[in-house]
């Protein structure tokens, strides 16, 4: 017996069920078993939701009245599902690199994370729902009524009202309880998606169940069931191809853009992977619900009586028969797939709601401190609760008010086109790096004007919110605005015109304020990261400046994850930089990574906007970036400074290891030098001693023998008095006590001298001179340059080993000083000892008999005493010494 | 992009794969060709009525049934196949389909 009793039970058994399958699937997420919660299986289920009870009664209702027209909405979704190649791919790639929790929050991030966006697209998709979610009270009110007008002994009234009420309080409970159960970062709700993939499989059994006993109970098997087919009132193709086509395009669009198809399609996806499995197991499931419609149809309009709501045939075919059961499970089916449908709207919407008005509004009343004051994850979670109800509330009273009279397919349509307006700015946001927020505003107004005015309002019928005279003559007369026949194209199917001239006119809308309007530079960024998603996958905000406390960031973080996840992420983080305990240091990658983790529990816009009241920088302007800019170009002026410094340093070592390497030669030269003059003046004081001994001792020396040695010793002591001569005229020279005879005079008189003193005339050395050149007046101490001539002119004649020794004194000017170059032809000084020529007592070779080595040295300490240098210029093919003196010694004699 | 980098040709395998994700975008648009083809199905005369049946020169349901659900399975098989064939990594390839 089809006692309404029974059916109670059964109904809340099926919801203690639901609840058990919802909680169960919960622990073992928080387990960690949740593993097989996840597999595409239950992905493609959870999509099931497409198909609510308009699907389940509706469409046998539609097939009734207009054939097979009711394919149309599930052939768009097909077409969408068996093309995820294209779009639902890099859909869900956005969702999931983007942590995007709703169409709102994907559009609101895509154009600069705008919160004005983000309200528009909320209200729109609340305007959009309510009336679905009627249509959901009502089709379960409407089932509870055909088992209760079967019921001969139902003692309950089929109060349509309170059913709708007790039901809508039902879902109202179970979508609170495990929708809002906790602020999971990824939004995710695995109790929630278990429930619905469970009403999935009893929906398309329960309907498959009817359809097997209508073509073989009822009608006869297969054959005889499409011979009644042709034979009934639809038996004929009768299609308006516009319908058709358009119908085809609206179920496509909205398949994409409903709150609760994006809830399941990309937040509670877990694995792209998943999608794989969907593209060909969602096409399927959809074939198979609406298989056996037409058959249901037929046989419905065929058994029951003339004027029988169509819209029940589902449940009055298996009635009608006798068939109890399966008019229950049927019954369960129709429940399923309507309660399924309002949990994920109620859900989807809420989060919207909560995330883009809630929050803003509560931010903005907290004052600036509002990331730190009070318990934001407490806030959210009631906000979400609240929107639950108040969605629910707002189906019910439109049930109430409507009066459950229209029939569902229209409603659902009616629907379809109002969420179909995000279509340009979602698709055109995803595949279009010139969509701008402008144009996504304006094509959304567009859209919704149109949609409003000329499909929502006449929707609620003639006379209801529209007079017959604007329906019929326009506003105020104007007959091109007539609501149904925009811009005087009449005729059209009411549905279709809407459909066609909101979407066009929303997307010339989308383009041309895009075209029109410059975009932000973080409208640029997120366009980039949206588009090019599969090129790469970071996010695009960068933080700047460290001046967040990272004690903040978590006590902020902790209200709004819970602490124990806030911590975690903290610790980890942390972990990462090579940090002890639970601070991080606030780099940008970690204020990103946060951001990212947060914008899963209250949305982008709103996760922005607290990691900004944080930071002190709400949202990276131009100014940002050229800061950033500047920063880095900072960064690598310093750099280069401390290269410089480093050269620098680099460069002074060098020169102290060659200081050093100097300081170790002339000590060894120096005892080198000791033994050297020790030998040097004993060698003449061991021939004068010896030689005046004989003089002394040996009494018959000749004449000449006695000249001879007299001679010695005197040359001998001549030779002494020279080195010690030298050695004086040095250590004054030194000491700097000697006295300049400032003269003037001629640079080639002084050679001429140097020349003669040297005594060279006769001795083989060639000199080559350029007395024209030499013709430079002087004013400086001839005899000390005479001096230094000489010595560098008998160093040559000393040392030159050429065959026919050479030596060049060449004059000139370099810029103001006054160059005299002594260039000799001989092997020149080797390179090791050239650093050491000047020193004193250095000797090139010791083989070669000379001086004591002291001679350059003073020409070093006379040429100083003149303000002027000697070096050694290598590379002359011999010995080679540059004397420079400077200018004003040339020009004062001028 | 890094056009320059990408190589000209590709070895068989990868060449397979990009010529089955090829398959995959141009499946929808089979899809939509297909359940196209019922906007050139005559319409009934009005004249004749619903009540003649088959004489109007209409196309009966179930044969309009057939031929839409029949598209269907065979959308169905095909992404079943293409899906089953196109590798699990393919998706770190880079997506725009080269030759």
């Amino acid at each position: 017996m089809a006692s309404l009793n029974v059916l109670i039970v059964v109904c809340l058994l099926y919801v203690a069920l639901l609840f058990a399958v919802a909680f169960m699937a919960e622990r073992a997420a928080l387990m960690g078993q949740g593993g097989w919660l996840r597999s595409p299986v239950v992905y493609t289920l959870s999509l099931s939701i497409y198909c609510t009870a308009w699907t389940f009664y509706g469409a046998v209702g539609y097939a009734a009245r207009s054939g097979l027209e009711y394919l149309t909405i599930y052939i768009g979704p097909t077409l969408v599902m068996v093309g995820w190649w294209w779009g639902l791919r890099k859909l869900v790639r956005i969702g999931r690199t983007q942590r995007i929790t709703s169409v709102a929050d994907l559009i609101s991030s895509r154009y600069g994370k705008s919160n004005t966006l983000a309200v528009f697209v909320t209200a729109l998709a609340v305007i959009g729902t309510t009336p679905y979610i009627a249509l959901q009270l009502q089709s379960v009110t409407l089932s509870f009524a055909s088992f209760a007008s079967a019921d001969p002994n139902s003692s309950v009234p089929a109060d349509s009202r309170s059913t709708a009420l007790w039901v809508a309080v039902g879902l109202a409970l179970f979508t609170i309880l495990f929708g809002t159960r906790n602020l999971d970062a990824n939004e995710r709700h695995h109790g929630v998606v278990m429930a619905i993939a469970l009403e999935a499989v009893v929906k398309l059994f329960a309907l498959l169940a009817v359809g097997v006993f209508v073509v073989w109970g009822v009608g006869g098997g297969i054959g005889e069931t499409l011979a009644r087919i042709d034979t009934s009132e639809i038996g004929e193709w009768q299609m308006n191809g516009g319908r058709w086509a358009g119908l085809t395009m609206l179920s496509a669009a909205a398949f994409l853009t409903l709150p609760r198809m994006f809830q399941v399609l990309v937040v509670e996806n877990e694995d792209e992977q998943h999608l794989r499995t969907a593209s060909w197991a969602f096409p399927t499931y959809l074939m198979l619900m609406s298989l056996f419609v037409v058959p249901i149809a037929v046989v419905g309009l065929e058994v029951l009586p003339a004027g029988s709501n169509p819209d029940q045939f589902v449940l009055t075919v298996p009635l009608s028969q006798g068939q109890d059961k399966l008019a229950m499970l049927s019954f369960l089916g129709g429940f399923s797939s309507a309660t399924s449908m309002v949990i994920v709207a109620a859900i989807a919407l809420s989060t919207m709601v909560s995330n883009h008005v809630v929050m803003p509004i509560w931010l903005r009343l907290a004052g600036g401190g509002a990331a730190m004051a009070g318990d934001v994850r407490h806030v959210v979670l009631v906000a979400r609760r609240v929107s639950i109800a108040v969605i629910l509330v707002l189906g019910y009273l439109y049930y109430r008010v409507s009066g459950g009279g229209t029939a569902l397919a229209a409603i659902g349509l009616v629907s379809f086109a109002g969420v179909a307006q995000f279509l340009p700015a979602l698709m055109g946001g995803i595949f279009w790096r010139g969509a701008t927020r402008v144009g996504a505003l304006a094509g959304l107004s567009m859209g919704f004007v149109i949609w409003c005015y000329s499909l929502l309002l006449p929707s609620f019928g003639e006379g209801i919110l529209m007079s017959e005279a604007l329906m019929t003559q326009g506003p105020w007369g104007i007959a091109w605005l007539r609501p149904q026949a925009l811009f005087g194209i009449s005729g059209m199917d009411p549905l279709v015109h809407a459909v066609l001239w909101s979407l066009l006119l929303n997307t010339s809308a989308f383009i041309l304020g895009s075209l029109a309007s410059f975009p932000h530079p973080l409208e640029r960024l997120q366009g980039a990261q949206f588009v090019n998603v599969f090129d790469h996958s970071g996010n695009p905000q960068s933080w700047s400046g460290g001046i967040a406390q990272s004690e903040d960031l978590m006590i902020m973080a902790q209200r709004m994850m819970g602490a124990a996840q806030a911590q975690a992420l903290f610790q980890a983080e942390a972990a990462r930089q090579g940090l002890g305990g639970y601070l991080p240091e606030p780099t940008p990658e970690f204020l990103q990574r946060l951001e990212r983790e947060l914008s899963g529990s209250v949305g982008a816009a709103t996760a922005h906007a607290m990691v900004s009241q944080i930071m002190g920088a709400a949202t990276v302007s131009v100014e940002d970036l050229l800061a950033v800019a500047d920063e880095t170009a900072q960064m690598m002026e310093y750099s280069s400074q401390l290269e410089a410094k480093s050269a620098e340093l680099t460069r002074t070592a060098g020169q102290l290891r060659e200081a050093n390497e100097k300081l170790t030669q002339l000590s060894v030269q120096k005892d080198a030098f000791l033994s050297q003059i020790s030998h040097e003046l004993r060698t003449p004081m061991t021939s004068i001693r010896a030689f005046s001994e004989i003089l002394r001792d040996a009494p018959d020396l000749s004449a000449q023998e006695l000249s001879k040695y007299a001679s010695i010793i005197h040359d001998e002591a001549l030779r002494l008095t020279r080195l010690l001569d030298d050695l004086l005229d040095l250590s004054v020279l030194e000491s700097g006590q000697v006295s300049l005879n400032m003269r003037d005079g001629v640079l080639s008189g002084v050679i001429d001298h140097a020349v003669a003193a040297a005594g060279v005339e006769g001795a083989g050395l060639i000199i080559r001179r350029d007395r024209l050149r030499e013709n430079v007046p002087l004013h400086t101490d001839l005899d000390r340059l005479a001096q230094v001539f000489i010595n560098l002119i008998a160093n040559a004649q000393k040392y030159c080993d050429a065959p026919v020794p050479v030596l060049s004194i060449e004059v000139s000017r370099r810029g103001d000083d006054l160059v005299v170059d002594f260039v000799d032809n001989g092997t020149g000084i080797p390179s090791q000892a050239q650093a050491l020529v000047f020193e004193k007592f250095s000797r090139v070779s010791d083989g070669q008999a000379g001086g004591a080595g002291l001679g350059l040295a003073i020409c070093r300490e006379i040429m100083m005493r003149l303000g002027g240098a000697i070096t050694y210029l290598p590379g002359q093919g011999g010995a080679a010494f540059r004397l420079s003196l400077p200018a004003r010694v040339a020009l004062a004699a001028q | 992009m890094s056009k320059a980098a990408k190589a000209l040709f590709l070895e068989r395998r990868s060449y397979r794969q990009r010529r089955l994700m090829d398959a995959l975008r141009l499946l929808p648009l089979l899809g939509a060709v297909l359940w196209a083809v019922p906007l050139l199905w005559g319409q009934p005369e009005p004249a004749a009525g619903a009540a003649d049946g088959t004489g109007s020169g209409g196309m009966p349901t179930s044969h309009a049934m057939l031929y839409i659900f029949g598209v269907w399975a065979v959308l169905a098989i095909l992404a079943l196949c293409l899906s089953l064939r196109l590798d699990r990594s393919v998706d770190k390839m880079d997506a725009p389909g080269g030759a």
